[in-house]
Protein backbone atom coordinates (compact mmCIF):
# COMPACT_ATOMS: atom_id res chain seq x y z
CA UNK A 1 0.00 0.00 0.00
CA UNK A 2 3.10 2.23 0.96
CA UNK A 3 4.48 1.91 -2.56
CA UNK A 4 1.45 2.91 -4.14
CA UNK A 5 0.69 6.00 -1.80
CA UNK A 6 4.34 7.33 -2.42
CA UNK A 7 4.08 7.58 -6.32
CA UNK A 8 0.78 9.89 -6.20
CA UNK A 9 2.55 12.26 -7.97
CA UNK A 10 1.93 9.52 -11.31
CA UNK A 11 -1.81 9.29 -9.79
CA UNK A 12 -2.58 12.60 -9.32
CA UNK A 13 -1.28 13.32 -12.97
CA UNK A 14 -3.31 10.95 -14.05
CA UNK A 15 -6.82 12.55 -12.77
CA UNK A 16 -5.81 15.82 -14.08
CA UNK A 17 -5.65 14.12 -17.29
CA UNK A 18 -8.86 12.68 -16.71
CA UNK A 19 -10.32 16.15 -15.57
CA UNK A 20 -9.52 17.76 -18.86
CA UNK A 21 -10.96 14.95 -20.72
CA UNK A 22 -13.74 15.13 -18.82
CA UNK A 23 -13.88 19.24 -19.02
CA UNK A 24 -13.36 18.54 -22.78
CA UNK A 25 -15.42 16.20 -23.43
CA UNK A 26 -18.20 17.67 -22.14
CA UNK A 27 -17.89 20.88 -23.52
CA UNK A 28 -17.93 19.52 -26.74
CA UNK A 29 -20.95 17.25 -25.44
CA UNK A 30 -22.66 20.48 -24.46
CA UNK A 31 -22.65 21.89 -27.64
CA UNK A 32 -23.91 19.17 -29.74
CA UNK A 33 -26.78 18.55 -27.31
CA UNK A 34 -28.20 21.87 -27.57
CA UNK A 35 -27.42 22.38 -31.53
CA UNK A 36 -28.88 19.02 -32.02
CA UNK A 37 -31.53 19.50 -29.51
CA UNK A 38 -32.92 22.69 -30.96
CA UNK A 39 -32.65 20.93 -34.73
CA UNK A 40 -35.14 17.82 -33.02
CA UNK A 41 -37.39 21.12 -32.31
CA UNK A 42 -37.16 22.65 -35.60
CA UNK A 43 -40.14 22.88 -37.39
CA UNK A 44 -38.70 21.78 -40.94
CA UNK A 45 -38.99 17.93 -41.18
CA UNK A 46 -36.10 17.23 -43.00
CA UNK A 47 -33.90 19.32 -39.90
CA UNK A 48 -35.44 17.30 -37.94
CA UNK A 49 -35.02 14.00 -39.47
CA UNK A 50 -31.37 15.20 -39.51
CA UNK A 51 -31.24 15.39 -35.84
CA UNK A 52 -32.67 11.93 -35.00
CA UNK A 53 -30.51 10.11 -36.99
CA UNK A 54 -27.40 12.15 -34.97
CA UNK A 55 -29.01 11.17 -31.88
CA UNK A 56 -29.98 7.38 -32.83
CA UNK A 57 -26.51 6.81 -34.25
CA UNK A 58 -24.48 8.32 -31.75
CA UNK A 59 -26.56 7.10 -28.65
CA UNK A 60 -26.35 3.24 -30.29
CA UNK A 61 -22.88 3.32 -30.59
CA UNK A 62 -20.73 2.71 -27.91
CA UNK A 63 -17.79 4.90 -27.46
CA UNK A 64 -15.25 2.32 -27.21
CA UNK A 65 -16.15 1.34 -30.53
CA UNK A 66 -16.25 4.89 -31.98
CA UNK A 67 -12.89 5.67 -30.42
CA UNK A 68 -11.46 2.51 -32.01
CA UNK A 69 -13.12 4.01 -35.34
CA UNK A 70 -11.38 7.34 -34.95
CA UNK A 71 -8.61 5.53 -33.77
CA UNK A 72 -7.50 2.87 -35.66
CA UNK A 73 -10.30 2.48 -39.25
CA UNK A 74 -9.91 6.55 -40.08
CA UNK A 75 -6.42 6.93 -40.38
CA UNK A 76 -6.12 4.34 -43.18
CA UNK A 77 -8.90 6.96 -45.42
CA UNK A 78 -6.28 9.48 -44.50
CA UNK A 79 -7.95 11.31 -41.45
CA UNK A 80 -5.36 11.26 -38.78
CA UNK A 81 -6.47 12.04 -34.87
CA UNK A 82 -4.06 12.42 -32.22
CA UNK A 83 -5.37 10.04 -29.39
CA UNK A 84 -6.42 12.49 -27.38
CA UNK A 85 -8.44 14.42 -29.94
CA UNK A 86 -10.12 10.85 -31.37
CA UNK A 87 -10.95 10.08 -27.43
CA UNK A 88 -12.39 13.89 -27.10
CA UNK A 89 -14.54 13.53 -29.97
CA UNK A 90 -16.01 10.38 -29.23
CA UNK A 91 -16.43 10.91 -25.94
CA UNK A 92 -18.34 14.35 -26.82
CA UNK A 93 -20.62 12.89 -29.80
CA UNK A 94 -21.79 9.90 -27.52
CA UNK A 95 -22.62 12.02 -24.60
CA UNK A 96 -23.62 14.95 -26.60
CA UNK A 97 -26.54 12.29 -28.44
CA UNK A 98 -27.84 11.45 -24.85
CA UNK A 99 -27.59 15.71 -23.99
CA UNK A 100 -29.63 16.29 -27.42
CA UNK A 101 -32.73 14.40 -25.83
CA UNK A 102 -32.52 16.26 -22.65
CA UNK A 103 -32.24 19.38 -24.42
CA UNK A 104 -35.52 18.64 -26.57
CA UNK A 105 -37.64 17.00 -23.74
CA UNK A 106 -36.52 20.14 -21.28
CA UNK A 107 -37.61 22.31 -23.95
CA UNK A 108 -40.92 20.84 -24.57
CA UNK A 109 -41.62 20.24 -20.98
CA UNK A 110 -41.54 24.26 -20.29
CA UNK A 111 -45.18 25.11 -19.77
CA UNK A 112 -47.04 25.97 -23.22
CA UNK A 113 -48.78 29.40 -21.65
CA UNK A 114 -45.06 30.34 -21.46
CA UNK A 115 -44.74 29.78 -25.66
CA UNK A 116 -47.99 31.77 -26.42
CA UNK A 117 -47.32 34.64 -24.59
CA UNK A 118 -44.46 34.92 -26.53
CA UNK A 119 -46.22 34.72 -29.14
CA UNK A 120 -48.93 36.90 -27.93
CA UNK A 121 -45.94 39.66 -27.02
CA UNK A 122 -44.86 39.15 -30.70
CA UNK A 123 -41.45 37.82 -29.94
CA UNK A 124 -38.96 36.55 -32.89
CA UNK A 125 -38.27 32.59 -32.50
CA UNK A 126 -34.73 33.93 -31.30
CA UNK A 127 -35.85 36.21 -28.49
CA UNK A 128 -38.42 33.37 -27.44
CA UNK A 129 -36.07 30.68 -27.07
CA UNK A 130 -33.38 33.33 -25.64
CA UNK A 131 -35.65 35.28 -23.09
CA UNK A 132 -38.62 32.88 -21.95
CA UNK A 133 -37.69 29.33 -23.07
CA UNK A 134 -34.01 28.63 -22.55
CA UNK A 135 -33.90 29.74 -18.95
CA UNK A 136 -36.78 27.95 -17.61
CA UNK A 137 -35.69 24.29 -19.62
CA UNK A 138 -32.10 24.62 -18.34
CA UNK A 139 -33.46 24.29 -14.52
CA UNK A 140 -34.81 21.17 -16.12
CA UNK A 141 -31.82 19.94 -17.91
CA UNK A 142 -29.43 20.55 -15.23
CA UNK A 143 -30.18 17.19 -13.39
CA UNK A 144 -30.24 15.12 -16.01
CA UNK A 145 -26.80 17.07 -17.13
CA UNK A 146 -25.26 15.99 -14.02
CA UNK A 147 -25.69 12.41 -14.66
CA UNK A 148 -24.83 12.78 -17.93
CA UNK A 149 -21.38 14.53 -17.05
CA UNK A 150 -20.66 11.42 -14.05
CA UNK A 151 -21.22 9.42 -17.25
CA UNK A 152 -18.79 10.82 -19.20
CA UNK A 153 -16.09 11.14 -16.53
CA UNK A 154 -16.45 7.59 -16.03
CA UNK A 155 -16.69 6.80 -19.67
CA UNK A 156 -13.12 8.74 -20.01
CA UNK A 157 -11.44 5.58 -18.19
CA UNK A 158 -11.72 3.69 -21.50
CA UNK A 159 -9.37 6.33 -23.37
CA UNK A 160 -6.53 3.99 -21.48
CA UNK A 161 -7.08 1.39 -24.10
CA UNK A 162 -6.09 3.97 -26.78
CA UNK A 163 -2.94 4.56 -24.97
CA UNK A 164 -3.90 7.77 -23.06
CA UNK A 165 -2.38 8.52 -19.83
CA UNK A 166 -5.33 9.06 -17.80
CA UNK A 167 -5.43 7.38 -14.29
CA UNK A 168 -6.53 4.16 -15.57
CA UNK A 169 -3.65 3.91 -17.59
CA UNK A 170 -1.25 5.01 -14.69
CA UNK A 171 -2.87 2.56 -12.56
CA UNK A 172 -2.11 0.16 -14.82
CA UNK A 173 1.42 1.65 -14.90
CA UNK A 174 1.75 1.16 -11.46
CA UNK A 175 0.18 -1.68 -10.93
CA UNK A 176 2.90 -3.39 -13.26
CA UNK A 177 5.74 -1.49 -11.19
CA UNK A 178 4.69 -2.39 -8.33
CA UNK A 179 2.73 -5.30 -8.43
CA UNK A 180 0.28 -4.44 -6.11
CA UNK A 181 -3.09 -4.73 -8.60
CA UNK A 182 -5.46 -4.86 -5.31
CA UNK A 183 -4.17 -1.60 -3.72
CA UNK A 184 -3.14 0.45 -6.56
CA UNK A 185 -6.73 -0.26 -7.84
CA UNK A 186 -8.49 0.78 -4.72
CA UNK A 187 -6.76 4.01 -4.83
CA UNK A 188 -7.67 4.95 -7.98
CA UNK A 189 -11.54 3.87 -7.51
CA UNK A 190 -11.90 5.65 -4.76
CA UNK A 191 -10.18 8.72 -6.49
CA UNK A 192 -12.38 8.82 -9.23
CA UNK A 193 -15.21 8.15 -6.53
CA UNK A 194 -14.00 11.81 -5.44
CA UNK A 195 -13.92 13.45 -8.78
CA UNK A 196 -17.30 12.16 -9.24
CA UNK A 197 -18.99 13.47 -5.99
CA UNK A 198 -16.86 16.42 -6.36
CA UNK A 199 -18.66 17.40 -10.07
CA UNK A 200 -22.12 16.23 -8.00
CA UNK A 201 -21.59 19.24 -5.74
CA UNK A 202 -20.76 21.21 -8.97
CA UNK A 203 -24.20 20.13 -10.77
CA UNK A 204 -26.12 20.98 -7.30
CA UNK A 205 -24.63 24.22 -7.04
CA UNK A 206 -25.42 25.13 -10.38
CA UNK A 207 -29.16 23.92 -9.82
CA UNK A 208 -29.72 25.84 -6.66
CA UNK A 209 -28.48 29.14 -9.02
CA UNK A 210 -30.73 28.67 -11.42
CA UNK A 211 -33.83 27.90 -8.91
CA UNK A 212 -32.60 31.49 -7.47
CA UNK A 213 -32.76 32.59 -10.71
CA UNK A 214 -36.30 31.59 -11.70
CA UNK A 215 -37.24 32.86 -8.30
CA UNK A 216 -38.43 29.03 -7.25
CA UNK A 217 -36.22 29.33 -4.05
CA UNK A 218 -35.62 31.83 -1.62
CA UNK A 219 -32.54 33.12 -2.56
CA UNK A 220 -30.98 35.71 0.08
CA UNK A 221 -31.13 38.67 -1.01
CA UNK A 222 -34.55 37.81 -2.73
CA UNK A 223 -36.03 37.91 0.81
CA UNK A 224 -37.32 41.51 1.44
CA UNK A 225 -36.05 43.88 4.93
CA UNK A 226 -39.92 43.33 6.35
CA UNK A 227 -39.79 39.65 6.08
CA UNK A 228 -36.86 39.67 7.65
CA UNK A 229 -37.99 41.69 10.53
CA UNK A 230 -41.32 39.37 10.72
CA UNK A 231 -38.66 36.80 11.11
CA UNK A 232 -36.70 38.15 14.20
CA UNK A 233 -39.94 38.99 16.39
CA UNK B 1 -6.82 2.35 -49.06
CA UNK B 2 -10.65 1.61 -49.85
CA UNK B 3 -13.42 -0.31 -48.89
CA UNK B 4 -12.93 -4.33 -49.80
CA UNK B 5 -16.33 -5.57 -49.58
CA UNK B 6 -14.60 -9.30 -50.06
CA UNK B 7 -12.41 -8.95 -46.85
CA UNK B 8 -15.57 -7.52 -45.49
CA UNK B 9 -17.12 -10.85 -46.05
CA UNK B 10 -14.52 -12.98 -45.23
CA UNK B 11 -14.12 -11.60 -42.07
CA UNK B 12 -18.14 -11.34 -40.96
CA UNK B 13 -18.23 -14.27 -39.30
CA UNK B 14 -15.54 -14.22 -37.02
CA UNK B 15 -16.97 -10.78 -35.72
CA UNK B 16 -20.14 -12.72 -35.81
CA UNK B 17 -19.28 -15.70 -33.13
CA UNK B 18 -17.72 -12.28 -31.28
CA UNK B 19 -21.48 -10.63 -31.30
CA UNK B 20 -22.75 -14.36 -29.75
CA UNK B 21 -20.34 -13.81 -26.82
CA UNK B 22 -21.48 -10.05 -26.17
CA UNK B 23 -25.20 -10.71 -26.33
CA UNK B 24 -24.38 -13.46 -23.79
CA UNK B 25 -22.45 -11.62 -21.83
CA UNK B 26 -25.09 -8.86 -21.86
CA UNK B 27 -28.39 -11.08 -21.07
CA UNK B 28 -26.30 -13.07 -18.06
CA UNK B 29 -24.86 -10.00 -16.79
CA UNK B 30 -28.66 -8.39 -17.19
CA UNK B 31 -29.78 -10.95 -14.77
CA UNK B 32 -27.11 -10.59 -12.21
CA UNK B 33 -28.18 -6.88 -12.50
CA UNK B 34 -32.01 -7.45 -11.77
CA UNK B 35 -31.33 -9.99 -8.75
CA UNK B 36 -28.63 -7.26 -7.42
CA UNK B 37 -30.46 -4.46 -8.06
CA UNK B 38 -33.46 -5.89 -6.37
CA UNK B 39 -31.13 -6.58 -3.08
CA UNK B 40 -29.99 -3.63 -2.47
CA UNK B 41 -33.20 -1.23 -3.19
CA UNK B 42 -35.02 -4.04 -0.50
CA UNK B 43 -31.59 -3.39 1.81
CA UNK B 44 -32.06 0.31 1.19
CA UNK B 45 -35.44 0.26 3.02
CA UNK B 46 -34.43 -1.95 5.80
CA UNK B 47 -35.13 -0.03 9.44
CA UNK B 48 -31.86 -0.50 10.45
CA UNK B 49 -29.42 2.78 9.64
CA UNK B 50 -26.34 1.00 9.77
CA UNK B 51 -27.92 -1.32 7.10
CA UNK B 52 -29.25 1.36 4.56
CA UNK B 53 -27.01 3.77 4.67
CA UNK B 54 -23.74 1.41 4.04
CA UNK B 55 -25.82 0.10 1.33
CA UNK B 56 -26.73 3.49 0.21
CA UNK B 57 -22.56 4.40 0.03
CA UNK B 58 -21.67 1.01 -1.63
CA UNK B 59 -24.15 1.38 -4.69
CA UNK B 60 -23.46 4.84 -4.89
CA UNK B 61 -19.64 4.03 -4.83
CA UNK B 62 -20.03 1.39 -7.43
CA UNK B 63 -22.01 4.02 -9.81
CA UNK B 64 -19.92 6.77 -9.92
CA UNK B 65 -16.49 4.40 -10.38
CA UNK B 66 -15.83 3.48 -13.89
CA UNK B 67 -16.51 -0.18 -15.26
CA UNK B 68 -13.44 -0.36 -16.85
CA UNK B 69 -11.76 0.02 -13.34
CA UNK B 70 -13.81 -2.07 -11.90
CA UNK B 71 -13.94 -4.67 -14.17
CA UNK B 72 -9.66 -4.61 -13.47
CA UNK B 73 -10.21 -4.58 -10.20
CA UNK B 74 -12.37 -7.98 -10.41
CA UNK B 75 -10.07 -9.48 -12.83
CA UNK B 76 -6.39 -9.05 -11.12
CA UNK B 77 -7.92 -9.16 -7.45
CA UNK B 78 -10.88 -11.66 -7.46
CA UNK B 79 -7.94 -14.22 -7.86
CA UNK B 80 -5.38 -13.27 -5.11
CA UNK B 81 -8.86 -14.07 -2.59
CA UNK B 82 -8.49 -17.60 -3.78
CA UNK B 83 -11.70 -17.07 -6.29
CA UNK B 84 -10.83 -18.23 -9.49
CA UNK B 85 -13.43 -16.94 -12.57
CA UNK B 86 -12.59 -17.23 -16.07
CA UNK B 87 -12.79 -14.00 -18.17
CA UNK B 88 -15.89 -14.34 -19.47
CA UNK B 89 -18.04 -14.55 -15.33
CA UNK B 90 -15.29 -12.05 -14.32
CA UNK B 91 -16.90 -9.96 -17.40
CA UNK B 92 -20.31 -10.99 -16.37
CA UNK B 93 -19.86 -10.67 -12.48
CA UNK B 94 -18.39 -6.56 -13.48
CA UNK B 95 -21.34 -5.79 -16.00
CA UNK B 96 -23.87 -7.19 -13.15
CA UNK B 97 -22.51 -5.43 -10.17
CA UNK B 98 -22.35 -2.22 -12.10
CA UNK B 99 -25.25 -1.67 -13.00
CA UNK B 100 -27.35 -3.04 -10.26
CA UNK B 101 -26.43 0.14 -8.94
CA UNK B 102 -28.43 1.86 -11.76
CA UNK B 103 -31.30 -0.73 -11.43
CA UNK B 104 -31.16 -0.11 -7.43
CA UNK B 105 -32.44 3.58 -8.57
CA UNK B 106 -34.97 2.30 -10.87
CA UNK B 107 -36.59 0.05 -8.20
CA UNK B 108 -36.56 2.19 -5.13
CA UNK B 109 -38.69 4.38 -7.36
CA UNK B 110 -41.13 2.02 -8.25
CA UNK B 111 -41.34 0.80 -4.85
CA UNK B 112 -41.57 4.94 -3.07
CA UNK B 113 -44.26 5.05 -6.34
CA UNK B 114 -46.68 2.22 -4.11
CA UNK B 115 -49.40 4.24 -2.59
CA UNK B 116 -48.86 4.08 1.42
CA UNK B 117 -52.55 2.53 1.78
CA UNK B 118 -50.74 -0.82 0.14
CA UNK B 119 -48.46 -0.72 3.27
CA UNK B 120 -50.95 0.23 5.77
CA UNK B 121 -53.26 -2.46 4.41
CA UNK B 122 -50.41 -5.34 4.34
CA UNK B 123 -49.97 -4.11 7.90
CA UNK B 124 -53.77 -4.44 9.02
CA UNK B 125 -53.94 -7.45 7.39
CA UNK B 126 -50.94 -8.74 9.64
CA UNK B 127 -49.06 -10.28 6.54
CA UNK B 128 -45.20 -11.78 7.00
CA UNK B 129 -42.93 -9.46 5.72
CA UNK B 130 -41.80 -11.76 3.01
CA UNK B 131 -45.47 -11.39 1.61
CA UNK B 132 -45.86 -7.72 2.29
CA UNK B 133 -42.65 -7.56 -0.38
CA UNK B 134 -43.40 -10.62 -2.91
CA UNK B 135 -46.95 -10.42 -2.61
CA UNK B 136 -48.21 -6.80 -2.57
CA UNK B 137 -45.42 -4.04 -2.63
CA UNK B 138 -43.03 -5.67 -5.76
CA UNK B 139 -45.70 -6.61 -7.80
CA UNK B 140 -46.84 -3.43 -8.15
CA UNK B 141 -43.59 -1.76 -7.88
CA UNK B 142 -41.83 -4.08 -10.77
CA UNK B 143 -44.70 -3.42 -13.21
CA UNK B 144 -44.21 0.40 -13.59
CA UNK B 145 -40.61 0.21 -14.31
CA UNK B 146 -39.90 -2.31 -16.30
CA UNK B 147 -39.22 -0.08 -19.13
CA UNK B 148 -36.65 1.52 -17.30
CA UNK B 149 -35.61 -1.95 -16.88
CA UNK B 150 -35.16 -2.58 -20.03
CA UNK B 151 -33.64 0.82 -20.92
CA UNK B 152 -30.30 -0.40 -18.73
CA UNK B 153 -30.27 -3.52 -21.05
CA UNK B 154 -29.19 -1.55 -23.92
CA UNK B 155 -27.04 0.65 -22.33
CA UNK B 156 -25.55 -2.56 -21.15
CA UNK B 157 -24.80 -3.78 -24.17
CA UNK B 158 -23.27 -0.74 -25.63
CA UNK B 159 -20.65 -1.16 -22.59
CA UNK B 160 -19.92 -5.01 -23.33
CA UNK B 161 -17.50 -3.78 -25.19
CA UNK B 162 -15.22 -2.76 -22.23
CA UNK B 163 -15.12 -6.88 -21.53
CA UNK B 164 -11.59 -6.86 -24.27
CA UNK B 165 -9.97 -5.32 -22.00
CA UNK B 166 -9.72 -8.34 -19.32
CA UNK B 167 -9.63 -10.52 -22.71
CA UNK B 168 -13.47 -11.85 -23.21
CA UNK B 169 -13.35 -12.64 -27.05
CA UNK B 170 -15.98 -10.30 -27.57
CA UNK B 171 -17.20 -8.67 -30.76
CA UNK B 172 -14.82 -5.52 -30.35
CA UNK B 173 -11.98 -8.05 -29.62
CA UNK B 174 -12.89 -9.98 -32.40
CA UNK B 175 -12.67 -6.94 -34.76
CA UNK B 176 -9.66 -5.97 -33.31
CA UNK B 177 -7.64 -9.56 -33.68
CA UNK B 178 -9.14 -9.50 -37.63
CA UNK B 179 -7.55 -5.86 -37.80
CA UNK B 180 -4.37 -6.75 -36.32
CA UNK B 181 -3.33 -9.86 -37.95
CA UNK B 182 -4.51 -8.68 -41.47
CA UNK B 183 -3.47 -4.95 -40.98
CA UNK B 184 -6.66 -3.79 -41.93
CA UNK B 185 -8.47 -1.96 -39.62
CA UNK B 186 -10.97 0.05 -41.76
CA UNK B 187 -13.92 -2.54 -42.51
CA UNK B 188 -13.93 -4.85 -39.09
CA UNK B 189 -13.87 -1.72 -37.04
CA UNK B 190 -16.79 -0.46 -39.35
CA UNK B 191 -18.59 -3.59 -38.99
CA UNK B 192 -18.73 -3.35 -35.52
CA UNK B 193 -19.70 -0.29 -35.09
CA UNK B 194 -22.95 -0.72 -37.66
CA UNK B 195 -23.75 -4.11 -36.03
CA UNK B 196 -23.56 -2.23 -32.60
CA UNK B 197 -26.10 0.51 -34.44
CA UNK B 198 -28.44 -2.31 -35.67
CA UNK B 199 -28.32 -4.41 -32.68
CA UNK B 200 -29.23 -1.24 -30.58
CA UNK B 201 -31.72 0.06 -32.70
CA UNK B 202 -33.81 -3.05 -33.20
CA UNK B 203 -33.64 -3.64 -29.52
CA UNK B 204 -35.02 0.33 -28.83
CA UNK B 205 -37.59 -0.45 -30.96
CA UNK B 206 -38.21 -3.63 -29.46
CA UNK B 207 -38.61 -1.20 -26.01
CA UNK B 208 -41.27 1.53 -27.41
CA UNK B 209 -43.58 -1.54 -27.55
CA UNK B 210 -42.85 -2.57 -24.14
CA UNK B 211 -43.45 0.61 -22.88
CA UNK B 212 -46.52 0.97 -24.72
CA UNK B 213 -47.84 -2.29 -23.33
CA UNK B 214 -46.53 -1.14 -19.47
CA UNK B 215 -46.34 2.29 -19.32
CA UNK B 216 -49.24 4.31 -18.47
CA UNK B 217 -47.54 6.76 -16.72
Amino acid sequence: MSDVLSSYPLLLRGAWVTIQLTLYGSALALVLAFVFGLVGLARSAWLRAFGRIYVEFFRGTATLVLMYWFFYALPLVGARFTPMFAAVLALGLNVGAYGAEVVRGAVKAVPKEQYEATVALNMRPAQRLRRVLLPQAIALMLPPFGNLLIELMKGSAVVSLISIADLMLRAQQLRQSTGQTTSVFLVILVMYFVIAQVLQLLVRYLERRADIMLGRRPGREARSPLETLGAAK
Amino acid sequence: MIWDWHFAGKILPDLLRGLVVTIEATLLGYVVALILGLVWAILRRSPSRIVNQTVRWVVEFIRSTPLLVQLFFLFFALPSTGLQFSALVTGIIGLGLHYSSYTSEVYRAGIADVPVGQWEAATALNLPRRRVWFGVVLPQAVRKVIPTLANYLIAMFKDSPLLLAITVPEMLHSAYDVGARSLRFLEPMTIVGVLFVIVSVLSSLLLRRLEFRYGNN
